[in-house]
């Protein structure tokens, strides 16, 4: 158990300092379009949504399955609205 | 090979799907492939979950996924992009009680004697809990159903650390002790807690101030998915939810430095709750020079460059189709037409480039402070559209001014300033801006939209 959170806490660490080196290189012009993406990425909550309501206990079906309807909007909609923005922008 | 296997191979792949997406966010020739990478991600990411052998049903399940799909679906299709603040603000919420949920779900039939998984629990449900009602409240304030006033009230810092100081308990019963009330009730109570946390957390910031908050909940939401990756020890929610918790903090970050100020001041200060000035200094300023659109006109015709400075008021008044006509025009009569757009104009980071990308704007013309300052003598009319106290040049010649040392679009050392405004109102902050006063500069009073519509009619006249 020890061994597994030090292995996951490693891996968060090593994930904040790409994230810190990825988006330091966006535009400000991108800024938002950016934010809506890592928005909809932070939906990934979703797998773990998927998992917590697939058993046969009601009340983790209901939290489950509200977990995910709020966590598929933020996917489908944080992605289909961010490549609806980044469609506009464009170079003459 | 065995399911889990081929899952966890998956969610390598979608890790990676969201780290290439991310860098190809880096430039807007690839930024749409990009998203397009990272929704393939989760697109992985969510089938491979569901050949996951312990979901007994799919059916609420499926139910659920398509109902929120739908919602999003016609959400983001409709959206105004002048609404684009409020809707990531919504999503960001969704996702904080997403996150919520999750740990909810988990804590309910997890074993109690495991202080590192009540930890991470805890976290979830209580940064969850935050960003769910602290993005109802950005949400309320942008779209202006609640004041974007900030709300101040006496005893607050006393409210607030009381409420701190019951979250930890409640927190140190959870992991350690496990007495006093039963698990469920725990569990209640925290959700209580960080929901009424939240609405505390941004109800005294005020409506200028939101892009801060919205990157800083963008950043938890994208910790609250984290800390849910350590309740089900799941690799791709640690790894995605913590490049989301970066970027918000970065984003954060930005904006806090182009308003030369600390978070903690955004956060707590209540800035801008001061009604207004007092008149006096107003008058010691001396007199605003007005100009009418056909004179403006004559000046912009002789223009060889020009300058357009958006603000958020370019936005309320829906003026950025008829200011992209306008620049069109000034081309076409052979002047350099630029978009200098400060970090912070707006309600959120690149609320205005997204504006002038749905206006046709081409981006390489949307320039930065830091790229036009320098050449700003050069510069033969700048446009200040619905912008105020970016362009404010006590910024950087008023030390006893509030926004003192916030780098500004420095437009007073160009040869002809127009100001497009409503009315002589101060701005957000509540602060006078000399760059009226000055002798270079004049004020086109009225609408955004109409006063740009005129002065495009005037050239085609």
């Amino acid at each position: 158990m020890e061994s597994q959170i030090i292995l996951l806490i490693f891996i968060l660490v090593l994930s904040i300092f790409l994230g810190i080196e990825l988006i330091t290189k966006v535009p400000s012009t991108l800024h938002t379009p950016l934010m809506s993406g890592a928005n909809a990425i932070s939906g990934i909550t979703l797998v773990g949504a998927i998992l917590s309501s697939g058993s046969s206990e009601l009340i983790t079906i209901i939290l489950g399955s509200s977990a995910v309807f709020f966590a598929s909007i933020n996917v489908v909609g944080g992605y289909l609205v961010t490549n609806r923005m980044l469609g506009m922008f464009k170079k003459k | 090979m065995d399911t889990s296997l081929i899952v966890n191979l998956t969610y390598i792949a979608a890790s990676i799907f969201f780290i290439v997406g991310l860098k190809m966010l880096g430039s807007p020739e690839t930024a749409r492939r990009g998203n397009l990478l990272s929704s393939s991600g989760m697109l992985l990411a969510v089938v491979v979950t569901l050949l996951d052998q312990n979901i007994i049903d799919y059916r609420y399940i499926a139910g659920a996924l398509l109902a929120g799909s739908l919602v999003g679906y016609f959400a983001a299709t409709k959206v105004k992009m002048t609404s684009m603040p409020e809707m990531v603000a919504i999503f960001n919420g969704f996702g904080g009680i997403a996150s919520l949920l999750v740990g909810s779900s988990e804590y309910i039939h997890s074993s109690l004697n495991n202080p590192a998984l009540m930890g991470a629990i805890y976290l979830t449900v209580l940064i969850g809990g935050v960003t769910f009602t602290g993005s109802l409240i950005a949400y309320g304030k942008l779209s202006e159903v609640i004041s974007g006033r900030p709300f101040l009230y006496k005893g607050q810092q006393f409210v607030n650390g009381l409420l701190l100081i019951s979250i930890l308990l409640v927190g140190a019963n959870m992991l350690f002790v496990q007495e006093f009330i039963t698990p469920n009730q725990t569990l209640i109570l925290l959700i209580v807690l960080a929901f009424i946390l939240g609405v505390l957390f941004v109800i005294p910031i005020g409506g200028a101030d939101m892009p801060v908050v919205i990157a800083l909940l963008n950043s938890f939401s994208g910790l609250a998915a984290c800390a849910a990756g350590f309740v089900i020890t799941n690799n791709v929610l640690i790894v995605a939810g913590a490049l989301v918790g970066a970027s918000g903090l970065i984003l954060t970050n930005i904006m806090c430095k182009a308003m030369n100020r600390s978070l903690s001041n955004v956060l707590f200060s209540g800035f801008g709750a001061v009604s207004d000035t007092s008149s006096d200094s107003e008058e010691d300023q001396g007199e605003v020079s007005p100009i009418n659109a056909q004179d403006a006109y004559l000046i912009l015709e002789a223009a060889t460059s020009v300058l357009i400075v958006p603000g958020y008021g370019m936005a309320v008044a829906q003026a950025q189709h008829a200011v992209r006509e306008l620049g069109e025009l000034l081309e076409a009569n052979g002047a350099e037409v630029k978009y200098a757009i400060h970090p912070v104009a707006g309600r959120m980071p690149g609320h205005m480039n997204v504006l002038l990308a749905e206006a046709n704007v081409s981006y390489d013309v949307l320039v930065e402070p830091e790229d036009v300052n320098p050449i700003m003598d050069t510069v033969d009319v700048c446009m200040v559209i619905g912008a105020n106290d970016v362009v404010n040049p006590d910024a950087k010649d008023n030390e006893g001014s509030p926004i003192y040392g916030m780098p500004i679009i420095e437009v007073d050392n160009s040869k002809t300033v127009f100001v497009l405004k409503r009315s002589m109102a101060s701005g957000f902050a509540g602060i006078q801006n000399p760059l009226f006063f000055k002798s270079n500069s004049r004020m086109l009073f009225g609408d955004a939209k109409e006063t740009v519509s005129t002065l495009v009619s005037e050239f085609k006249g």
